[in-house]
């Protein structure tokens, strides 16, 4: 990403002008604002919640003066967020950090939770420019299975594999399991995903031993967004800076650390 | 490569070239400073470590403000015993001097951090007595000349490696703090730490950083920390000053050259030039030393005191 739009890119306190509820535990919010309208696919923004705390949140979907963000509640911040409704006064900046690059051919998406939703976005901007788009998600159960509906429309029905921990919906079992064998029966020319570390590792895994290309979306603790503090490293990579999209041959590179440790609030290594 | 003309000792420091990486910015990890040197800063410094670790504080701790930052981290740090790792860790990766940054709640304190980070291989030792967003520290020792000097003199005693002092830019005269943190023994100053400032947003009518307050970095800065320079520079004529504030190209490190200052630190500019900057501040600085006739950086450290 150019420097000038990290220079030029104060913080803008907005309207919420839209809350979807996705799911138990997720909400999208749309907002109104004209830089990360123009978001690309894997990138993300700094959602500041007004005295609570800011949040950096991968763009779900981009265009026409919006940008939507889909957002699992998981701790204090992400509760004070859940309970906003349209009309509330909420804070953004970006958008930061690398897209995903646009590979035309025949390409294959792997998503595990909440992951999915920057997926999602590059699957609506892709599925029209390749030869095949395929999509594989997974989540624990049905109900934190998300976008289905919007997944089948942009994959056409066969290209859509679906896999729930609990079996309630789709395959009972991991995503990688079916990934192992659609690796190993189709040629792919490019592999995209984002979920949690754990799942992204052994896709990397997968990828490697087959010598397929991948990008990946990586997730750390990130404080200034703009590559600064050095909290969100991996490696000698800044996740909000150098990331959070990073190939195949950055992850050979960080391989010690991915899925493995992270560094927490003091700056200490800690456990993913 | 670099040609003599960049190299700058600072009291027994021996760098390849006078651009340093500020405390605080990329300073957790030894590959993260490794990258840093490989951007071609002359030395680096780390985030600053105290004894026990630190969380910091929540976010938002970074606002743009008109021209710079205003953060407020909170001096997040894993410790001084964690940190030693990576001490010595990045001893054995970087070709550039590591300056390990401490502060403490005690002159005591101080001194034992300091003492750590020069065991397990710290090159320099720089003290941080000009946070101005962390209480009973930083900014609060070093406002205070009698505390100030408590604490260089309890550092001084415990290391033997250069000792450099940063002082803060929010007193009425920071001659006195200099004068006191060099009388009780520091070898070299760093001038300045940030200015204290804060964020308001007229939407939703609050302050923006959760700590309400914090540190203004960057291009507003600049006029500021040259002044502080000066100052220091006219009334303490031999001690080496490291100026810091708003150094992003080659034309701001000379003018800290010309108020008296003997190399730089840069921080905030990362954030717009990246790493890369250090390498492009050092090529500028090399033209210009050519294209004015001097043989080195060392003979226009001064040159703006003139009456």
């Amino acid at each position: 990403m150019s420097t000038s739009l990290i220079a030029a890119n104060t913080i803008r306190t907005t309207e919420i002008v839209q809350v979807r509820t996705e799911s138990p535990t997720v909400k999208t919010f749309i907002l109104p604002d004209r830089l990360c309208s123009k978001a690309k696919p894997g990138q993300f923004l700094m959602l500041w919640i007004p005295g609570v705390d800011e949040i950096p949140l991968s763009i779900m979907d981009a265009g026409n003066g919006l940008v939507s963000v889909s957002v699992k509640q998981v701790g204090d911040a992400t509760r004070h967020l859940h309970g906003m409704e349209a009309g509330a006064m909420i804070g953004v900046r970006g958008p930061f950090g690398t897209s995903f690059t646009e590979s035309r051919g025949r390409v294959l998406l792997v998503s595990g939770g909440t992951g999915t939703a920057p997926l999602l976005f590059l699957a609506k901007q892709l599925s029209a420019k390749t030869e095949r788009l395929s999509f594989v998600e997974g989540a624990k159960t049905k109900d934190e299975l998300l976008f289905v509906r919007e997944l089948s429309g942009v994959c056409n029905e066969k290209s859509l594999i679906t896999t729930t921990e609990d079996g309630t919906y789709g395959l009972q079992c991991l995503v990688t399991e079916p990934l192992a064998k659609l690796l190993d029966r189709e040629r792919f020319d490019m592999i995209y995903t984002c979920g949690p570390e754990v799942m992204v590792k052994k896709i990397f895994e997968l990828t490697e031993q087959r010598k397929l290309p991948l990008e990946a979306s990586l997730e750390r603790l990130m404080r200034c967004g703009i590559g600064l503090c050095g909290s969100c490293v991996i490696g000698k990579y800044r996740v909000c800076r150098d990331g959070p999209v990073f190939t195949a041959s950055q992850l050979r590179e960080v391989k010690d650390e991915l899925g493995i440790s992270k560094l927490g609030f003091d700056g200490a290594r800690i456990p993913v | 490569m670099e040609s003599n003309r960049l190299r700058v000792n600072l009291a027994g420091l021996e760098l390849q070239n006078p651009t340093i990486l500020a405390s605080g910015v990329m300073g957790f990890t030894a590959e993260s400073l490794h990258r840093v040197a490989k951007g071609g800063a002359g030395a680096v410094v780390s985030k600053s470590i105290s004894a026990e670790p630190r969380a910091g504080y929540p976010n938002p701790t970074v606002v743009q403000a008109e021209a710079g930052l205003i953060n407020a981290m909170g001096l997040p740090n894993p410790g001084i015993d964690e940190y030693a790792g990576e001490i010595e860790y990045a001893k054995t990766i970087l070709r550039v001097p590591l300056i390990v940054s401490v502060f403490g709640y005690s002159a005591e304190e101080y001194a034992a951090v300091a003492k750590k980070a020069v065991k397990a291989g710290a090159d320099a030792v720089e003290l941080n007595v000009s946070c101005p967003h962390v209480e009973f520290t930083g900014a609060e020792i070093g406002q205070n000349p009698k505390l100030l000097r408590q604490v260089v003199e309890k550092v001084k005693a415990a290391v033997s490696k250069p000792l450099i002092v940063k002082l803060t830019p929010n007193v009425a005269d920071i001659v006195v703090a200099a004068r006191a943190a060099v009388e009780a023994g520091a070898d070299v100053l760093t001038a300045v730490n940030t200015l204290k400032a804060m964020a308001i947003d007229a939407e939703t009518m609050r302050p923006i950083l959760s700590n309400i307050k914090g540190g203004l970095s960057g291009a507003a800065l600049k006029p500021v920390a040259l002044r502080c320079v000066y100052d220091i520079r006219e009334e303490l004529p031999d001690v080496p000053i490291i100026g810091c504030g708003g150094v992003s190209d080659w034309r701001d490190a000379v003018e800290f050259f010309l108020a008296g200052a003997s190399a730089v630190q840069v921080g905030t500019a990362l954030a717009w030039e990246d790493t890369d900057v250090f390498q492009s501040i050092t090529k500028g600085l090399e033209v210009y030393l050519r294209k004015k006739h001097f043989g080195s950086v060392k003979e226009i450290v001064n040159l703006a005191h003139r009456s």
